[in-house]
């Protein structure tokens, strides 16, 4: 066990992964000598050299698109997108082509292609900087997408994206970045399938999904409500597509209560689809409705109101207390 | 307040000075700039201080070649065009006018390299023998890509235009990674003959911007890519001039490496061209931007209607440049190719057509399973869980299903098992 922060953890990973497999490279944009504008790349150059770290051009589809002839022709390119409101850029290679790659080529062709995304807010920074698009591609048929809560799974979670013959989006909860955790670099352990959800706290009056930089609220939230006498169960999601329903709907099973968090706006988001599923599978478990916690409908707001757009404990706290009244 | 005024003359255009003039047209260059040609309408052969050398390397028998290539592949179009009227074919995408700049491209590729669509080039597709027939999958509705790209190293036709100008520009830098590999490890690959990339699109995808982002990317890490535009004049209803207000292959200028413009009615010319621009780019000193002038003589798809934006008499100027009928003059006035020969070629382009027609109904209709089987690479519980539910909903419309369910008419069971 090695203490490290979620930042370091993929750095590691990427390290891992660039040492095991000759063929894969990273991209993007300022992540060599610099290592990215969130050091995630950090003296990785140095080590492996510009054929398998390379500063792009500053032009995101052009990115996901040269990665996807890359993938093409044998290799596996990381892809680093600076923050989460610049992929857009590179939105109609990810949905158009790297999504429908596999699928046109009638299983002939694979595109193992990654790409990280920083996301979320809660570091006041300027527009397109704190967003959560992971709904937009969730929808994309294709893709498969992931966010690690802590450094254990950042770390193993890299390497099982660079190693998955689909294309992975790795979101990234960059407010979490210097989060410390433990990381067994020598076994992923229980993180050893990236698609599965993890129960992190067990309850019994009522289940908190959550994901990325929202996991440590839930599990905070579930603290604070047990004070109050409610033993909440918290699960982190770990992957947005595929989503692990059978974990989810066990929990609720159990519980009869639901609460999904997510920072994206809860219309037309994962929470929706998250609610929709369990009350096909889970119709009579349920004691209350699902209940979504999440950012308006509204863009990013500035810097100096997010704290009110923000989920945080006191948001998941009066969602427990609406599904616990029924 | 005092707000600055700059003097009005700045703005509105009147005073300009002629010497600023030419020098803004110094910088869009020349717009009749001189374009490669050897074999001219008229079907006499022309000389080039560059390219003369590369026409020499053809003899009667690769030339022959093109034209049989030429006069095939139009004979194709002829007959998807048909089959699309008969209801066999969704759409069809008619190549008629662009044979020599296809075909003349596509033989200058050798089978180490790597050739990237649009979703006209039938004419390429030919020259990397695709199964022309397997090709009107796509345009029948049973496949999204008819061929497997690995067999021909000819990749998948992209609908989304110049989407795949990046692919190209990341394959090529693939190869790029492979030779320096290979020269590292001193294996057996490091003698393999070099490869290269080329990338088609039109004038109209010209002003996407995924051509601008490869072709930086192309000129930053100096990839093995021929970018190949077939300027045909029209993007559907559109002209050129509104894509550009210089000559397309100008542009090569702007990102640092050289662009040519060839005369796209001209198969000699083109293949020099583009041998030349593919063993350039094998080489490792430079990509290459190929514009080859040429004309959709046909309308931009089945479902398109030319009458609306253009002229007869502009069609009829390019028909007298027509690629097939130069060739065949220069062909018989050399005394390289005689009746026979062009009979044989007409007759091998029917058996090609008839072909076509009879392998067409033998595609098959598509199963939804392999919708299911290749969305993702690996396992998927989503795609498990619809498709489970999709086998056990389609069992209920199977003859005995409603009887043994005890139901009545299998329609009614069906519509409420879910």
């Amino acid at each position: 066990m090695t203490t490290m922060t979620i930042a370091k953890a993929i750095n590691e990973g990427l390290r891992a992964t660039l040492t095991n497999d000759s063929r894969t490279l990273l991209m993007g944009e300022d992540i060599g000598p610099l290592g990215g504008v969130y050091r995630v790349t950090d003296g990785l150059i140095g080590e492996f050299g510009a054929d398998r770290v390379v500063d792009t051009p500053l032009a995101e589809s052009g990115i996901i698109g040269t990665a996807i002839g890359l993938a093409l022709s044998g290799y596996r390119p990381v892809c680093e997108i600076q923050f989460d409101g610049f992929v857009f850029p590179g939105f109609n290679q990810i949905t158009t082509q790297l999504a429908k790659m596999h699928s046109r080529s009638n299983g002939n062709l694979t595109v193992p292609v990654v790409i990280r995304i920083p996301y979320g807010g809660g570091i006041g920074s300027i527009e397109h900087h704190s967003e959560s698009p992971e709904a937009l591609f969730a929808h994309t048929a294709g893709l498969r997408i992931i966010t690690p809560s802590n450094p254990h799974d950042a770390y193993w979670m890299i390497q099982q994206a660079v190693e998955c013959l689909d294309p992975v989006i790795v979101f990234e909860p960059k407010r979490r970045y210097w989060l410390k955790g433990d990381v067994d670099t020598a076994s992923p352990g229980a993180s050893a399938d990236p698609f599965k959800a993890h129960v992190l706290r067990a309850g019994t009056d009522a289940t908190v999904v959550a994901y990325g930089p929202l996991v440590p609220v839930a599990l905070a939230a579930a603290a604070a409500a047990a004070e109050d006498g409610h033993s909440i169960e918290v699960i982190d999601l770990r992957s947005i597509s595929p989503i692990d329903f059978d974990t989810v709907t066990a929990s609720v099973q159990k519980t009869g209560r639901l609460i999904v968090a997510h920072e994206a706006p809860t219309f037309g988001g994962i929470g929706g689809e998250i609610a929709a599923r369990v009350s096909e599978r889970a119709f009579h478990s349920l004691e209350s409705p699902v209940i979504r916690v999440g950012g308006f409908h509204m863009p990013y707001p500035v810097a100096k109101v997010e704290e009110d757009y923000l989920p945080d404990i006191d948001r998941i706290l009066e969602a427990l207390e609406r599904a616990l009244a029924y | 307040m005092g707000a600055t005024h700059l003097p009005a003359t700045e703005f509105d255009g009147t005073g300009v000075d002629d010497q600023l003039e030419a020098q803004a047209e110094a910088v869009l260059g020349d717009p009749d700039v001189p374009m490669v040609q050897l074999l001219r309408p008229d079907g006499t052969l022309g000389t080039d201080p560059v390219f003369s050398a590369y026409a020499e390397r053809l003899d009667a028998g690769k030339l022959r070649g093109f034209y049989a290539d030429m006069a095939k592949i139009r004979r194709f179009d002829v007959e998807a065009t048909a089959l699309q009227r008969q209801g066999q074919l969704a759409l069809w995408v008619p190549l008629t006018g662009q044979e020599a700049a296809q075909i003349g491209s596509g033989r200058a590729s050798q089978p180490q390299d790597y050739i990237f669509p649009t979703y006209r080039e039938h004419g390429v597709a030919l020259t990397r023998d695709v199964d022309l027939a397997e090709l009107l999958r796509q345009f029948r509705g049973v496949s999204n890509g008819g061929w497997n790209p690995k067999d021909t190293n000819f990749h998948l036709y992209t609908l989304v235009l110049a989407a795949q100008t990046p692919h190209a520009v990341g394959y090529a830098m693939g190869i790029q990674r492979d030779q320096k590999r290979a020269a590292a490890d001193g294996t057996d690959a490091a003698r393999k003959p070099k490869a290269a990339v080329m990338v088609y699109f039109g004038d109209g995808a010209s002003s996407e911007g995924d051509v601008h982002e490869s072709m930086v990317f192309a000129s930053s890490f100096n990839a093995p890519v021929v970018f190949f535009c077939q300027n045909n004049h029209w993007a559907i209803s559109v002209p050129t001039a509104v894509q550009t207000r210089i000559p397309l292959s100008n542009r090569a200028k702007g990102y640092g490496f050289p662009g040519i413009r060839v005369d796209g009615n001209d198969v000699i010319a083109v293949h020099a061209v583009t041998e030349w621009a593919l063993e350039r780019a094998r080489e490792g000193k430079s990509p290459v931007l190929i514009e080859a002038f040429t004309y959709r003589v046909g309308a931009h798809t089945t479902a398109d209607d030319p009458t609306k934006y253009r002229g007869s008499d502009e069609e009829a100027q390019w028909r007298a440049k027509d690629p097939l009928e130069r060739l065949e003059k220069y062909l018989r006035a050399q005394g390289l190719a005689d009746d026979a020969f062009f009979d044989q070629v007409k007759a091998d382009g029917d058996d090609l057509a008839a072909y076509v027609r009879r392998t067409i109904h033998d595609l098959g209709s598509p199963d939804i399973r392999t919708a299911f089987a290749n969305t993702y690479a690996e396992a998927h519980p989503l795609v498990a869980e619809e498709l489970a539910w999709f086998e056990e909903y389609s069992a209920g419309f199977e003859p005995d299903a409603g009887q043994e369910a005890g139901a009545g008419q299998h329609e009614t069971d069906g519509a409420t098992r879910r």
